[in-house]
């Protein structure tokens, strides 16, 4: 394909698609074909990218996702027009949540069809708009190059997210030229990376005038590749650190200034540090209700610095004293520049008390759990061991739920960009083509899958994928056989009424023999005394896809947590304990 | 709530105007009006939106504007630096008894009579929205049979022009390299 075609030769519109996606850098696409895609199909039979053909258009859409979080890179997936289209629409709204650079080309009927109602028809621009950064139509031939150069700077630049380009298949039948463009047309896109240097200044004095200030980092500080910064930032000031669901891995876990993550199931360290702070630093960080839990008492004597690359982001929550919009990596450089320049001149924040108090609550109330009786296998041990055998440098990707929450708080986690999930949307079923795309971008990186026994349910189709496509993931399926996130709060909400979350899947599917059929290695464990020694087996599987089987008490409950609506006050480090804080240190 | 005007410069592609209505539904913003027409460039067009909200949410409402890629532009245009007009054309019933009656209104109100039946009148009449609302209320006693009224449009006052901008194209970026 490369070879054919000279720019400003005559080509099909797909042979035009296909060389434009390689001008554009793409190096793995996943996806099914179908009748609208069809023509896009044959140059890409004998282009350099490769395509991964996956059972599910979600596994496409999730792989391409796991790719971008795994390598910063653009993720592309495709599929065809109606069903083909709309089963990528989780994957793009999920992507749009915790904005992940990905584009989604999909084919669409013949131009001349379009609004009839034609043979696997959707309009999937009108259905991707709210849950896209952009989308594009395309039912001119000509417009391909231009549109798809657009979709990938659009994609990638500013606050990253995802782009549908649609392509008719008309256009894709039809002779065009291809050039690549010099240019993009794109006035009303002007995202804003360098800080307003007056703003950092505000915030510098801020930083100095503050007691109890926090560094509250969010998942914009890993899309902007900037946790060395942060790292000088945090340790030439001595703030305390926290880092939320998106952010794990943005400051290493193993650091003494790092109190964990807030939130809902936050460490009580995290969650008192924001809680009782007088100056919040937010980067790249967007005040979900799920870290701020009642909002009108959130934090109520804290000021906010709040850096974002997207000003809508700034004071939607929260009011923002000093906003500051920007890259976050080039926003924490200033900062430190700033404060160095303070510094030097005498001028240091002074934390000392701040810092002693959370390093008290940090010790006084540590992640921990209960060890189950009659030696049962508590889940937050095996994924302590997992984090401790398979260590900082594997990445680990996570669905929705219990096991995403313990996973979060017991791998333990030191590089940015090892620790990916659906945080925004919340889309169980994540874990698996995620890991898959990110093993495809990071081949020479461990890359484990935690599921629950629901998740996995969802999309472990992608075992074949990855069996056939030598993409040797491993899957920790941890198996308390029921939704285990929704039985918990059955529990503590619902007086153990357990309304359909019982998945008995320890009995129906045998994981085993599941992993077993898709051409993987399939495991068990279900005692403490054997997981280690089933994870290094597993570890020392390199060929094949490995799936454990983790058959774990079923009554474990994620701790600490904030009840949905209240206040981050009232916090639980355990079932009726809530944390005693001696303020009078402060 | 007060109401706000907005003029916003869009790209003229199709499924525009669809993006900013699809934005004020879903994140609960509400239109009073809006009008939407051609401007001096021709790959731009300009609407008017009339928002009703408090000043806060108004500063999300142009902010996620600002984020769809085709708004180019957005300008709160306020009452006292700007002049804002809707059209209105209302058929009001006018027999012989009537109509000198409701011809000194139009007359008053510097409207216009577009359509003559033997028992009603057709008007136009622009202005404001209060002026409209005055007028319509002089007709009302005659027997108003239909109305039909544009969105408001609104322009500055003064000789700046909205569209004065720089429209730099940007330069495609070279691809990643290769891992």
């Amino acid at each position: 394909m490369s070879e054919q075609g000279e720019t400003g030769a005559q080509v099909t519109g797909a042979q035009s698609l296909i060389k434009s996606l390689e001008s554009a850098g793409v190096e793995n696409i996943f996806g099914i074909p179908g009748g609208a895609i069809l023509p896009a199909y044959d140059p890409l039979f004998d282009s350099k990218i490769r395509h991964i053909l996956v059972r599910h258009e979600q596994g496409a859409g999730h792989a391409a996702q796991g790719y971008a979080a795994a390598t910063g890179k653009v993720g592309v997936c495709m599929a065809t027009s109606g069903p083909g289209a709309t089963n990528l629409v989780t994957p793009i709204a999920d992507a749009h949540m915790d904005s992940l650079p990905m584009v989604a080309v999909t084919g669409q009927v013949g131009a001349a069809q379009i609004g009839t109602d034609a043979f696997q028809e959707a309009d999937i621009r009108g259905i991707t708009m709210p849950i896209t950064k952009h989308n594009f139509l395309i039912t001119d031939p000509a417009q391909i190059p231009q549109t798809v150069a657009e979709a990938f700077h659009i994609a990638s630049t500013g606050r990253p997210g995802p782009v549908l380009v649609d392509v008719a298949k008309s256009a894709l039948q039809a002779m065009t030229t291809f050039q690549w463009p010099t240019e993009l047309n794109l006035p009303g896109y002007r995202p804003v990376t360098r800080p307003h240097s007056k703003q950092i200044r505000e915030a510098s004095k801020l930083i100095l005038e503050a007691r109890r200030p926090v560094l509250y980092v969010g998942g914009g500080v890993i899309r902007a590749g900037a946790s060395k910064e942060l790292r000088v930032l945090a340790e030439a000031t001595g703030m305390p650190v926290v880092t939320t669901l998106m952010a794990r891995g943005a400051f290493p876990d193993s650091h003494v200034q790092h109190l964990g993550m807030p939130g809902m199931h936050g460490t009580v360290a995290a969650v008192a540090g924001l809680q009782k702070s007088d100056l919040i630093i937010s980067l790249g960080a967007r005040f979900d209700d799920r870290v701020t839990g009642n909002l009108d008492s959130f934090a109520p004597g804290a000021k906010v610095i709040h850096a974002d690359i997207d000003p809508a982001e700034i004071g939607k929550n929260r009011h923002a004293d000093v906003p500051i919009v920007g890259d976050c990596r080039e926003v924490i450089a200033d900062l430190i520049i700033a404060l160095n320049a303070e510094a030097e001149q005498g001028n240091r924040g002074d934390y000392e008390a701040w810092v002693g108090f959370l390093a008290g609550i940090k010790k006084q109330y540590p992640l921990a759990y209960d060890t189950p009786p009659n030696g049962a296998l508590a889940p937050q041990y095996v994924l302590e061991r997992l984090g401790k055998i398979a260590g900082p440098e594997a990445i680990y990707c996570s669905g929705v739920g219990q096991h995403q929450m313990w996973a979060a708080h017991f791998v333990g986690y030191e590089n940015p960009n090892t620790w990916l999930n659906s945080g925004g949307l919340g889309t169980m079923g994540f874990a698996v083509p995620a890991a898959m795309g990110a093993k495809v971008g990071m081949p020479d990186s461990t890359v484990w899958a935690i599921d629950g026994d629901g998740c996995f349910q969802m999309t472990n189709q992608e075992l074949a994928t990855c069996a056939i496509n030598d993409i040797p993931i491993k899957v920790a399926v941890i198996n308390n056989e029921s939704l285990g996130m929704v039985r918990q709060w059955q529990t503590l909400f619902y007086n153990e009424r357990y309304s359909n979350t019982d998945l008995h899947s320890k009995r129906i599917p045998d994981f085993v023999k599941l992993a077993d059929a898709y051409g993987c290695v399939g495991l068990a464990c279900d005692s403490p005394d054997d997981v280690d020694a089933t994870i290094e087996k597993a570890m020392s599987i390199d060929d094949q896809p490995v799936v454990v089987d983790f058959r774990v008490h079923r009554d474990a409950m994620v701790w600490p947590m904030v009840a949905a609506g209240t206040s981050n006050d009232e916090i639980k480090y355990a079932r009726d304990l809530a944390p005693q804080f001696d303020e009078d240190d402060l | 709530m007060s109401k706000h005007t907005l003029s916003v410069l869009v790209e003229n592609k199709p499924g525009v105007l669809a993006r900013i209505a699809g934005l004020f539904s879903r994140r609960g913003f509400n239109i009073d009006s809006l009008a939407v027409g051609p401007t001096e460039s021709p790959d731009v067009s300009r609407m008017t939106i009339v928002v009703s909200v408090d000043e806060s949410p108004l500063e999300q409402v142009t902010k996620q504007l600002n984020k769809l890629i085709e708004v180019i532009k957005i300008v709160e245009l306020d009452g006292s630096s700007s002049i804002s007009r809707e059209l209105l054309l209302v058929k009001v019933r006018a027999d012989a008894e009537t109509r000198g009656q409701v011809l000194d209104a139009v007359q008053l109100f510097k409207a216009k009579v577009v359509d003559v039946a033997t028992d009603a009148l057709t008007i136009q009449v622009t202005g404001n929205a209060d002026k409209l609302g005055d007028f319509l209320r002089v007709l009302e006693p005659f027997g108003v049979r239909e109305i039909v009224q544009s969105g408001m449009v609104a322009i500055g006052r003064g000789s700046r022009s909205i569209s004065e901008r720089n429209l730099r194209p940007v330069a495609v970026p070279a691809p990643p390299p290769a891992v």
